[in-house]
């Protein structure tokens, strides 16, 4: 039976991504994960006018995404100037510290859009192992190009990425 | 195995439900997984005694699961596979098996959703309902059964949720365990009454209400079968202020947590945050009285919780500061937080060229007071005896038992383009016998410890890191001396060394050294990485649950990727 249930699964699963001929890229799925404010914010609501969007998932208790948002926080106005990208850092903090991230945002000064995902529902949507995981997405709302942890100098190789989807080239040699 | 079938017959069906439309329909179809597998092969270490007839020719061991979610416009649904064969040291060995845990199917339009099958939930802040997993916890309490959402207008949003608990791989049957129901909902004034749309107060009001059902089959005890808790919580939003409080009331419980007592259960979270740029401030107060609350009342271990008791403290993850950490204690605890986030601005004396962020922290736990109350039939008076009530305690007032304090600053600094650094001074002191549940009468730990990280890039791309820790204290193990170095080639390498040396042990035999070796490579969403070395005897905690991790000795690999 569970044989079954796999071979039939599994039969399926590939024949749709077989399948999927047009439909190359994969969109942003639709969670109600919260905004600083505790306000419910649907992650379809992810929106940048047909500019470039990174999505970045961290948290307090990550070092290495910290930094990572550290080192786009200081690029950022100057990639904004350029390619007009957005930055949404989604902070996977339980109910422990989800009430710390906004005094601690501000603390730090950083300029991008942050999000809450208490429980990890957007996390979990998003297939996101392990974080900080970083997902690039052009201006049709297609996820182009995604990359898991961080080592410093990590933000050149994403930026050029955003610079080719801004530019409207293909970066599907990366 | 039915449920599966017919799930993934449903699923099917929902794709090719007319041929004409099957090629378009596919077209609009995603199909998302990730999956990862963390093995370990286990060796004798005669030092940290461990031998052969201990490891017991279970050297292999690993943990692994694949995910996998298939959507298709508003539908969605999803598997889980897990193996444990056997489960990796330090992991629940109920968890020892294989199978499909999480098996969910969902329909969600902009206004409503319904979930049959595996789901995670979480009502407030959790203290009266919170289901998730936490794979390096090995922990996963997911409701089997169904949820609907309901948002009728912007901004006020309901929900229900109806089932029984993941329990390892053990299937629900009859009174196996309790049944879980409970009702949510959330209000947006600012959203829903146009009124307040640009209103400078912003005001959230939420409550929730939860019941568990389970059979009564003590034979001396009669237990109340359905325990309903109930939570009501606002957060207030006033310009650079924000004020968010929750409040729950839990009937009585008796359980194993409370040996048995007849006790009402409460829980207060109250945080006031203000902020603006470069600057942020953070105060908490929190109160848990008997708030364990479980889909069984005989569970003890990190199982079937229906709520979470968020913890109040700064979580640290340097080898060293995480080497006491905290853990809730849901029958009862007070305390505080304190927090200042601030950055020195650019250019200015002591910010430098890029400014420098300072980080002051400090959190306080103790027990609440118990007062005696009385035992029933008998002229005497008791804390914490079965079939009683339990204690009498006054709500705002402080034991003198401190289960943990924790004052901690933490300074960084970026020198030039090429040099950064961060100092972390932190004092703590540790209820060991509490917190890790000895129960000997063990003397609190108080530590020192110091940190020094520093980054240097050589080129934009490589970089060398190095940590430098100290921890200093006259009891439990003593002193600790620790050192990693780690240098990393962007996007794709790591080449860490690291040793972790308890050189003040006040046994000789036991000053020994926790050397690691690791490397890895990541590209895109895949990552793997492999260990050699030895795995210090600690405790490993995410949001205040926290899991034992014995010593051990060998080689490690996690294989990780998503699509």
């Amino acid at each position: 039976m569970k044989h079954i249930i796999i071979l039939l699964s599994t039969f399926f699963i590939f024949s749709i991504a077989n399948s999927q001929d047009k439909a190359e890229y994969k969109t942003l799925p639709s969670v109600n994960i919260k905004t600083l404010e505790g306000e419910t914010f649907n992650t379809q609501n992810i929106y940048n006018d047909g500019n470039p969007i990174l999505v970045s998932f961290w948290a307090l208790w990550c070092k290495p995404c910290k930094k990572e948002m550290e080192a786009y926080n200081e690029l950022y106005e100057e990639w904004q100037e350029e390619t007009g990208v957005k930055i949404y850092a989604v902070s996977i903090d339980d109910a422990r510290s989800t009430a710390k991230v906004l005094p601690f945002v501000n603390g730090k000064a950083w300029e991008m859009e942050v999000l809450l995902d208490p429980n990890c529902d957007f996390k979990r949507a998003m297939n996101v192992n392990m974080i900080p995981h970083t997902f690039l997405i052009d201006g049709k709302g297609n996820i182009v190009y995604q990359h898991t942890s961080y080592y410093e100098g990590l933000e050149y190789e994403i930026y050029e990425m955003v610079e080719k989807v801004a530019a409207g080239e293909s970066i599907s040699k990366h | 195995m039915n449920r599966v079938f017919l799930l993934i017959v449903f699923v099917f069906f929902a794709g090719i439900s007319t041929q004409a439309q099957f090629s378009e329909l596919l077209k609009k179809s995603e199909v998302h997984g990730s999956f990862e597998f963390d093995g370990a092969y286990y060796m004798p270490d005669n030092e940290l005694g461990i031998t052969d007839s201990l490891i017991n020719g279970r050297n292999f061991a690993f943990n692994g699961f694949g995910n996998i979610t298939y959507t298709l416009g508003n539908f969605s649904a999803g598997l889980r596979y897990e193996a444990y064969l056997p489960p990796l040291a330090g992991f629940d060995p109920r968890m020892e098996g294989q199978g499909f845990p999480y098996i969910w199917a969902t329909y969600a339009t902009e206004k409503f959703s319904f979930t049959v099958g595996n789901f995670y939930e979480q009502f407030g802040n959790g203290l009266t309902l919170r289901t998730y997993e936490e794979w390096t916890l090995g922990y996963d309490n997911s409701l089997n059964g169904a949820r609907i959402t309901y948002e009728p207008v912007k901004g006020l949003l309901m929900k229900g949720v109806y089932g029984v608990q993941r329990f390892f791989w053990s299937k629900y049957t009859k009174n196996s365990r309790g049944i879980v129901k409970g009702f949510d909902a959330e209000l947006d004034f600012n959203q829903v009454f146009t009124g307040m749309q640009d209103a400078k107060i912003k005001l959230i009001l939420g409550g929730s209400f939860v019941s568990k059902y389970q059979a009564d089959q003590d034979p001396i005890y009669k237990l109340p079968r359905n325990v309903s808790n109930a939570a009501g919580r606002v957060t207030l939003g006033m310009g650079k202020f924000i004020l968010t409080s929750e409040y729950a009331y839990k009937i009585n419980d008796p359980s194993a947590i409370n040996k048995l007592i007849y006790k009402e259960g409460q829980g207060l979270i109250v945080s006031l945050s203000y902020s603006t740029k470069g600057f942020g401030f953070f105060g908490m107060f929190k109160r848990y009285d008997n708030m364990s609350y479980r889909s069984d009342r005989g569970e003890t271990a990190n199982a079937l919780d229906i709520n979470f008791l968020p913890p109040n403290t700064e979580t640290h993850t340097y080898m060293l500061t995480s080497m006491y950490p905290y853990a809730t204690q849901p029958n009862g605890e007070i305390g505080f937080q304190f927090q200042i986030n601030y950055k020195v601005p650019k250019k200015s004396k002591l910010g430098g060229k890029y400014g420098m962020g300072i980080a002051v922290n400090y959190s306080q736990v103790n027990d609440i007071v118990r007062n005696a109350v009385e035992v029933p039939g008998t002229d005497e008076t008791a804390i914490e005896e079965p079939g009683t009530l339990g204690w009498s305690s006054p709500f705002f007032e402080f034991s003198d038992q401190v289960f943990w304090q924790d004052f901690n600053i933490e300074i960084d600094k970026k020198f030039s383009k090429k040099f950064k650094g961060t100092l972390t001074y932190m004092y703590q002191t540790y209820d060991i016998d509490i917190l890790e549940g000895h129960e000997e009468g063990l003397p609190h730990v108080y530590s020192n410890i110091g940190v020094l990280e520093l980054t240097y890039k050589f080129t934009s791309k490589k970089a060398l890191r190095g940590e430098f820790q100290g921890l200093w204290t006259k009891q439990d193990k003593g002193d600790w001396a620790a050192l990693l170095l780690e240098y990393t080639i962007s996007p794709h390498w790591f080449f860490t060394v690291s040793d972790q040396w308890n050189y003040g042990n006040p046994v000789k035999d036991n000053r020994l050294h926790y050397y690691n070796g690791s490397f890895g490579y990541t590209r895109k969403t895949t990552r793997i990485s492999i260990t050699y070395g030895r795995q210090r005897e600690g405790i490993v905690c995410v949001g205040g649950v926290c899991r034992a991790v014995p010593a051990s000795s060998g080689f490690y690999v996690t294989i990780s990727s998503s699509f």
